[in-house]
């Protein structure tokens, strides 16, 4: 008998288990103390602003006494520590508290356009990653010739073009001059997978997806390019492997780097776009966003932008466990 | 371990393993054109060991390369180049992958990049084998483990798990070589397998470079600067300049008799046994700029016993000895 070799020439790495999992649980306690910080931020950004949301919302003739116990009510009279604290032991279980505009549990409202913002961001994660790494290995694998060149043109136009005005030129055509598709709003009650429920997504999942399907391709390119000039793939070739096993063992090099850049990618779109879904009165975080900011909604408003950070947090933690697994190298620092 | 079922003539004894005729290679794209190898032929039996001298430049890693056609795609090559009966450079791309690492193998000079670091020492080499011999993972592995334990890695088992980072360079040398063996090639290409390592594994390397090469009796090219190294391992010596072959012959021939006058001065600038002891001398001049070569003998320039028929033509291959030639047209 022999030490396995685990799944080998095929997949994933071998992994030393016990040492992957030494990782992992030392990766996710670093993440605690970053979540808090970037909890602690949230709380600053909006509270070092001037104004107070109760004389937003207070009507002018409410009397001093009644925006007092307005202010009392919500907590805002108490010191900035203890706000800070309080919400966060609220937050941790759950409680986001009330919405001022709407008088509703925050984490209700957050709830829905978290959904519906993933449902959205998910067709463009789905669209653009694909050609992306579509347009990028195939650049990557003929750099220099003409598919390249025309690989790499059309990545960065997909950069360069704004993504609202992009939506907004899409629907002027597909909804306004041809009445073809959708232009706001989601399917109502159309189950999820019919094409009445479906068509709302076309016009803004393709709005989405250009910048992240242009800014993978750069990458792709880049890092399949650069691994296929390092000297083992030499050594592949010397083995008489066939291309398409090269080009394993290329994409499984190439993997951490666009794992990153996918990571980032994937947390701008989990976001949502405020631009994008205003331009389609898409119910997601982003138009929440845009809504609360407007009102003054200052529990809403923090909620919001809490959720949209640990969805950075909880990426990049995947990301760096997802990197680890494919390079054996990440785990020795 | 099985025979790799590669084989589809067998040769007579006589015929030798490998045939090289006027093998010419050029480099050329929008910013270059330069010949690098410029007329090279040899041959070499089964189970001996050639070893290629030459200075940096001189087109020795190109000529190995060619015996498994393993160019960037801005390569112009001619000639003909016969391995194991097989027309190399006639050869479609899917045949030419069967030979590859399965009848002719190379080791790189630079163990810590040549291998994958994102696949374990094992599974790259059980890989090769699954590849060629459409042996299971299992037999595979085992075949991997055995070829760890055959390059005299200490701990195999473990070694197999391992990724090529957390090995030493010796290890990793040993390592490649035991890659390179996975199929039983019948020749071994060496590029210069010990330059990179420190000198006490250096020596190690090539002891079990020797050993390995006797026990299992494949043919091998070996370069090297190390004309000590030459000496220890090698049956016959073929000393390369400007993409060309100026001497060849076995080793004795030539380090007793050598005829061109590169050669000698290879010799005379090289520590090794015969000149211990003796001043060393360099070569006077540098290497010629390959994209414009002299007309005639690419090392007249240099040369000390220049005439003027040197620059007239290149000289062509003049017999020495029996099988010790030299292109030189002092010689014959
Ligand atoms: N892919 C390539 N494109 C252009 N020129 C190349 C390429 N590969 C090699 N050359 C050139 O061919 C010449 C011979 O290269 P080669 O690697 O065979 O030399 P060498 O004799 O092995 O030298 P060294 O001892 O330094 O390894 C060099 O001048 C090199 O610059
Ligand atoms: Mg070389």
């Amino acid at each position: 008998m022999h030490a396995p070799v685990g799944r080998g020439p095929t997949g994933l790495a071998p992994i030393n288990g016990a040492r992957m999992f030494n990782y992992a649980l030392r990766r996710i306690l670093y993440s605690v103390p970053i979540a808090v910080g970037v909890s602690l931020v949230c709380f600053l950004l909006l509270h070092i602003a001037p104004g107070d949301p109760i004389d937003a919302i207070a009507p002018e003739s409410a009397s001093p006494q009644l925006l007092a116990e307005l202010r009392a009510a919500y907590g805002f009279d108490r010191s900035l520590p203890v706000q800070y604290f309080s919400w966060l032991s609220n937050v941790i279980v759950g409680d986001f508290g009330t919405s001022i505009m709407t008088g509703r549990p925050v984490l209700g409202e957050l709830a829905n356009a978290v959904v519906n913002t993933l449902l959205l961001s998910g067709g463009a994660v789905l669209v653009g990653f694909v050609f992306g790494l579509l347009l990028g290995t195939i650049a990557g694998y003929t750099a220099g010739s003409p598919a390249d060149r025309a690989a790499t043109a059309f990545a960065v136009a997909g950069i360069s073009v704004p993504n609202y005005w992009l939506g907004l030129v899409l629907v002027v055509i597909f909804a306004v001059n041809q009445d073809w598709l959708p232009a706001m709003g989601m399917g109502q009650g159309a189950p999820f997978l019919s094409w009445a429920n479906l068509r709302h997504f076309v016009l803004p999942v393709i709005a989405l997806s250009v910048i992240p399907a242009g800014i993978i391709a750069r990458s792709v390119r880049g890092t399949v390019a650069e691994v296929r000039k390092q000297e083992f793939v030499q050594t592949l070739h010397a083995k008489g492997l066939s291309p398409f096993r090269v080009f394993i063992h290329v994409m499984k090099n190439s993997a951490p780097a666009l794992l990153a850049v996918m990571g980032l990618q994937l947390g701008y779109l989990m976001g949502g776009s405020i631009l994008v879904e205003t331009v389609f009165s898409w119910p997601g975080t982003g138009f929440l966003l845009n809504t609360a900011i407007f009102t003054r909604d200052l529990p809403l408003l923090q909620g919001t932008i809490l959720i949209l950070s640990m969805f950075f947090v909880v990426i990049n933690l995947v990301v760096d466990l997802a990197q680890a697994l494919f390079d054996p190298r990440i785990e020795r620092n | 371990m099985q025979i790799s079922p590669l084989k589809q003539t067998l040769p007579s004894a006589e015929t030798p393993l490998v045939t090289v005729e006027d093998l010419r290679v050029r480099f050329r794209s929008r910013d270059f054109n330069v010949p690098v190898v410029n007329g090279v032929s040899f041959s070499l039996g089964k189970g001996e060991v050639l070893c290629l001298l030459g200075e940096s430049g001189s087109g020795k890693s190109v000529t190995m390369r060619a015996l498994m056609r393993l160019f960037p795609s801005t390569a112009v090559v001619s000639g003909k180049i016969n391995v194991d009966g097989h027309d190399i450079l006639g050869l479609s791309r899917s045949k030419l992958r069967a030979i590859r690492g399965a009848v002719v193998s190379m080791i790189f000079q630079e163990p810590m990049t040549s291998l994958d670091p994102v696949f374990t020492i094992g599974s790259q080499i059980a890989e090769s084998v699954m590849f060629h011999e459409g042996a299971s993972r299992r037999q595979a592995e085992l075949r991997a483990l055995e070829l760890l334990e055959l390059v005299q890695v200490p701990s195999a088992k473990r070694r197999l798990i391992a990724y090529p980072h957390e090995l030493s360079g010796g290890l990793r040398q040993r390592a490649m070589i035991a890659l390179a063996l996975a199929c039983r090639p019948k020749l071994l290409l060496a590029d210069e397998p010990t330059t990179a390592l420190d000198a006490t594994v250096q020596i190690q390397i090539l002891l079990l470079l020797r050993e390995l090469q006797h026990e299992l009796g494949m043919a091998t090219i070996f370069v090297t600067h190390d004309l000590g190294v030459a000496c220890e391992v090698a049956d016959r010596v073929a000393v390369m300049y400007a993409g060309r072959f100026v001497e060849q012959g076995s080793i004795t021939q030539v380090m007793d008799n050598p005829s061109h006058p590169y050669t000698q001065g290879l010799l005379r600038s090289t520590v090794h046994e015969g000149v211990r002891g003796v001043r060393l001398e360099t070569i006077p001049g540098s290497p010629p700029d390959l994209a414009e070569l002299p007309a005639g003998c690419s090392f007249a320039p240099r040369c000390g016993f220049v005439r003027p028929d040197c620059t007239m033509a290149v000289p062509h291959d003049a017999t020495v000895g029996q099988g010790h030639s030299a292109r030189c047209v002092l010689v014959g």
